[in-house]
């Protein structure tokens, strides 16, 4: 948090009332939004509201014992987070204060109170490369100069964008190569304006971009139910809701996992304490499948576990997207995870109950779907300032009371997000995970992306998932009637269908996000799958019509070989699936 | 410390009252009635001039004369290693008879939040000997596992079998070496009935195990706004037993719908805006600073794992007391009135069961190398076959396959072999297993698609099946 450096603290103010994380001072100078340091402890919180001479606060710690009469702060800022080299492998609360550090400065495995710290390490010294030289003409968002952050990511050190009016342009009068921390200046403009490689951004203001484009590239996911049905592109937005104990987390650290963005922002909003541990022991032993590098080395995690301060997860998401957005600014694709948004929205309605607002449904506040729309919308495809082009993925985790999904997050989110994967606590009872539901879940990215998969992947990418879709759309018609009068009263080629899709169930969708192998598939590797189902599909079919009985066809021992393709190793599956598509074809015209 | 005579408003459990010196937000508030019975309340909401105490006692005989005496500090609870063994009340008082306690710290109840970058990630595997749980659903230290379950159910039985019989089996063999870390049963009781306490305290008492126990007690009589404290108290004593005087603690929470209750009363006597089914919207806040205090620390010996009990009202896990604590806790065992009324005990479903820590809790070097293969395949084989007995009520047995018939017939056996065992038995893990691969030997080799092949060579029994045939 970047209050921690400030000093231009203006007038005091005293505590009138203190109700839970929100308090009310008297006599403050302070504007909306503007972070304020209450009681004699010095809690960090926010301006929400002010009326007269009364300004409401939300205080991002526990407020036990404060009491009215004691003073209260302004720092004459809003909610800001530090930007610069470090913010990469480093794990936050939601006011973007550093783990590590808190628990070092504490003492103590507990987060204790009134204890700052700014986020990114103002004594570390970094190595500085400039791109431009002096006499360079630079316009407000220019890249000045290149800092190695991490094995994985080269940080770019740009000209800060409230630096130079839009348009105007100035002039580099020095710029040097070499150690510097993060607050000493590296270039000079002939403005007068020192560049260092820290900046400020205040979190609830979208940062400036040249132009948002229509997404065409896939955020490749690794999970083929996605990537395969329901894609999303790099700059999209989407949606995971689903009941406890369906997989969402599992979900969302797979896609953190091996999605193929450059860097990866993961909010862990509300959520529990040892599933965030358990992303903070795995993050850096795991490797990213794209460098091979640690996968800490591209991820910036934020964690404000469900028992952390309600007000500071209310500003978490924000603090997310402001990281993502700055790193777009660079000119890479950022994936943003938010698991999860029901419990941003919850304290949301939390907060606003304390302020005795008027209540919309189910008690959340009235502005619950204006801040998810502008919270997705910071999201997209941009042209940034610097003429680079950059995206923030938005992909958010809800999770509707009793799995009910007409409550009022999840009716919202739907309104915004293109893409919808919907968990199944019955795909989730039977263990057959991602329990990403095929007949609910859909992507409105699926037809602006064929094109990029036609020409990457294969030619038959959108036709052959067509045929897919198909066979589970009759399966899913076909088990009504087998759940009346059971399986073998139907037709054989109904029974057919439905082994077809079975393997397109086990062999295809179900994905194992623990096993070593399976846990990423390649989309080459789940178009050869979808192939080597179809191979199947399409001899099977020719047997039966040259009169083998249905029983026959389903006993061949080639195709049960079919599920071992998920864990086949990548660079084994095309040569394993042909050896298959032999044995199958083999098999099924000795019959006939 | 100045005492007022200043109350202006008593309704529910909410009394207000005047003051002229600022008084801090959930500082203690001790109010004497005119009869001289003195009452604890906590400070629910400050302001300069008027403050609202929520009494934990009840209300009843304060009346506007009553004084009142703000103590200066928020609620602590005096712990010390000497509370092993005592048996206290809603608010951490001693109703034992026994001497007084002398504590060697006053903790704040409210606990702060575990430093997520502190924590250590739980893996280590409890046995509980309860197959349902062991085989299905693994506890591990550190993690908090409720027992979702309804009114008339034996979920107080099954709490009481995993207190007795929870070991961490490596250190069942090396007994006696003193410096392994103890264990130790602390138990919270909310709104629960004297009959109820009586099963627990006769139980404790008869194994001994009330030595190692802490017990606070809230009955049903007792005032409902006490109970927003009593598990605060006990995960206090718990935190001061596992992180300072590294105890391996059981937290035994029962009935969590009674607190929840409570949490409704406080706020609909607040007038607050409601959330769902009228509780108040803070709820999963609330709720998540009780269970998010179970856990381990790296560096510290000690651990605190969680077992809640709740009860479904009308059996609905969509009611927001279970909604919100299966989102918070790291799954759920589940406890089925169809079941308990074929007999079997526990009468535990583990279709809806889960246990999130499972998968890094078990195999090998921990369990049994076969252990998670084993579970999945219990799993699909199991709602298999329950899926098949839908079918069966329709079509009759006749008209199913060879296999789907041995579908149902390993669900039967499942249910009266696997699941069914007694509260009395104590299983261990291979016990459990064992009674798995024979399960799964009544099945066709082939359909054991989530086994690996080395395994069911080693385990498979081939005679079963053909048994099995013959006796059709």
């Amino acid at each position: 948090m970047s209050q921690a450096t400030e000093s231009d603290v203006r007038e005091d103010g005293v505590i009138e009332s203190v109700s839970g994380p929100v308090v009310t001072a008297v006599d403050l100078d302070a504007r909306m939004n503007d972070v304020v340091y209450v009681g004699h402890e010095g809690l960090m919180g926010e301006v929400i509201e002010i009326e007269g001479n009364i300004t409401t606060i939300q205080v991002y710690e526990e407020t036990s014992g404060v009491s009215p009469g004691q003073p209260v702060e302004s720092t004459g800022a809003p909610l800001s987070v530090d930007l610069g080299p470090g913010v990469l492998d480093t794990i936050y609360d939601g006011v973007q204060r550093p783990l590590d550090v808190l628990e070092d400065k504490m003492d103590s495995a507990f987060l204790d109170r009134g204890v700052d710290s700014p986020g990114i390490d103002l004594e570390k010294s970094w190595e500085f490369t400039p791109e431009l030289e002096e006499g360079d003409e630079v316009t407000r968002g220019e890249v000045i100069g290149i800092v190695p952050e991490t094995e994985s990511i080269d940080h770019k050190v740009m000209v800060p964008p409230d630096a130079l009016e839009e348009g105007e342009t100035a002039e580099i009068v020095s710029i040097e190569s070499g150690n510097f921390t993060v607050e000493q200046p590296v270039a000079e403009l002939d403005t007068g304006e020192e560049i260092s490689m820290r900046q400020e951004w205040p979190v609830r203001k979208q940062r400036p971009a040249a132009e948002k484009y229509t997404p065409k590239k896939p955020l490749v996911s690794g999970q083929r139910i996605l990537d395969g049905l329901f894609p999303i592109a790099k700059g999209g937005t989407a949606a995971i809701p689903g009941p406890f104990g369906s997989g969402k987390t599992v979900a969302q650290q797979s896609l953190a996992k091996f999605a193929d963005a450059d860097i990866v922002v993961y909010i862990g909003c509300g959520e529990r304490g040892n599933e965030m541990t358990e992303v903070i022991d795995d993050f850096p032993e795991l490797p990213d499948p794209q460098t091979g590098n640690p996968l800490m080395a591209r991820t910036c995690l934020i964690a404000n576990t469900s028992n952390m301060p309600v007000a500071a997860r209310e500003s978490c998401i924000y603090t997310g997207i402001t990281i993502a957005e700055y790193y777009r600014d660079m000119g890479y694709d950022v994936a943003l995870m938010a698991d999860s948004t029901s419990r941003w929205a919850e304290a949301m309605r939390e907060i606003s109950s304390r302020l005795e607002e008027m209540p919309g449904e189910e008690g959340y506040p009235a502005y619950l779907a204006a801040r998810l729309a502008e919270f997705y919308e910071r999201a997209g495809y941009y042209q940034t300032i610097n003429g680079k082009e950059g995206s923030v993925t938005a992909i958010g985790a809800v999770s509707p009371p009793g799995g009910d999904f007409s409550e009022p997050v999840t009716q919202n989110t739907l309104r915004i997000v293109k893409a919808f994967w919907a968990l199944d606590s019955d795909l989730a009872e039977r263990r057959h995970f991602p329990a990403i539901n095929w007949n609910d879940s859909y992507s409105l990215y699926r037809d602006q992306l064929d094109e990029w998969f036609e020409s990457n992947v294969d030619q038959e990418w959108s036709s052959q998932r067509q045929w897919a879709i198909d066979v589970l759309d009759e399966e899913s018609e076909l088990q009504e009637i087998v759940q009346l009068v059971g399986k073998d009263a139907l037709p054989d080629d109904q029974q057919l269908t439905l082994e077809v899709a079975r393997y397109l169930r086990e062999a295809w969708l179900q994905q194992n996000a623990l096993h070593g192998v399976d846990r990423y598939s390649p989309p080459e590797k789940t178009f050869r799958i979808l192939q080597g189902i179809k191979t199947f599909n399409d001899e099977a079919f020719e047997a039966l019509e040259a009169g083998v009985p249905v029983d026959e066809i389903q006993n061949i021992d080639a195709t049960p070989q079919l599920n071992r393709i998920g864990t086949t190793p990548d660079d084994e599956a095309d040569e394993f699936v042909s050896g298959i598509e032999e044995d199958i074809t083999e098999q099924l015209r000795e019959l006939y | 410390m100045k005492e007022y005579k200043t109350i202006t408003e008593i309704s529910g459990p909410l009394v207000f009252a005047e003051v002229d010196e600022p008084v801090g937000y959930d500082e203690i508030v001790e109010i004497e009635t005119p009869d001289g019975e003195t009452k604890r309340g906590q400070v629910l909401e400050t302001s300069d001039g008027l403050v609202s105490i929520q009494v934990f006692e009840g209300t009843d005989g304060i009346d506007r004369n009553a004084s009142v005496r703000f103590i200066g500090e928020t609620l602590k609870m005096p712990v010390t290693e000497d509370l092993l063994g005592r048996v206290l009340d809603g608010s951490g008082r001693p109703i034992d008879d026994g001497p007084d306690i002398v504590p060697e710290e006053r903790q704040d109840i409210v606990g702060e939040a575990i430093n997520p970058f502190s924590r250590e990630y739980p893996e280590e595997f409890i046995q509980t000997g309860v197959s349902a749980i062991d085989g299905m659903n693994t506890l591990v230290r550190g993690q908090k596992l409720p027992i979702f379950s309804s009114a008339g159910l034996p979920h107080n039985d099954l709490a009481l079998q995993i207190a007795r019989q929870a070991t961490v089996p490596e250190e069942a063999e090396d007994e006696g070496d003193d410096d392994d870390s103890e264990f130790a049963v602390i138990f919270g009781a909310m709104g629960i009935t004297q009959e109820e306490a009586n099963e627990f305290m006769d139980d404790f008492e008869r194994t001994g195990a009330l030595e190692r126990s802490v017990v606070f007690m809230n009955l049903a009589d007792d005032p409902a706004v006490e109970r927003t404290v009593t598990p605060r108290l006990a995960l206090t004593t718990a935190e001061y037993l596992a992180f300072e005087k590294d105890y391996h603690v059981l937290v035994i929470l029962t009935d969590m719908t009674n607190y929840c209750e409570a949490l409704r009363e406080i706020g609909a006597a607040r007038e607050e805006v409601p959330g769902r089914r009228g509780y108040p919207g803070y709820m999963y806040t609330d709720l998540a600073q009780i269970y998010e205090r179970a856990g381990r620390i790296k560096g510290e010996e000690g651990s605190i794992t969680q077992i809640p009990i709740l009860t479904m009202p009308s059996n609905d896990i969509t009611h927001p007391i279970p909604d919100l604590t299966g989102y918070i806790t790291e799954g759920q065992i589940i406890v089925d009135p169809d079941l308990n009324s074929q007999g079997v005990t526990p009468p535990v479903n583990v279709l809806p069961s889960l246990s999130r820590l499972m998968d890094d809790g078990i195999g090998e070097g921990l369990t049994r190398e076969d252990h998670g293969d084993v579970s999945d395949q219990l799993y699909a084989a199991y709602a298999e076959g329950e899926d098949k007995r839908d079918l069966v009520n329709i079509v009759g047995r006749e008209a199913l396959s060879d296999l789907d018939n041995k579908y149902l017939d390993f669900a039967d056996r499942f249910e009266d072999e696997f699941i069914e065992q007694g509260f009395k038995q104590n299983r261990d893990i291979d016990g459990t297993l064992d009674i798995g691969w024979d399960l799964l030997s009544m099945l066709p080799k082939d359909v054991l698609s989530r086994i690996d092949e080395d395994l069911i060579d080693e385990h498979y029994d081939e005679d079963a099946e053909a048994e099995e045939v013959t006796a059709d």
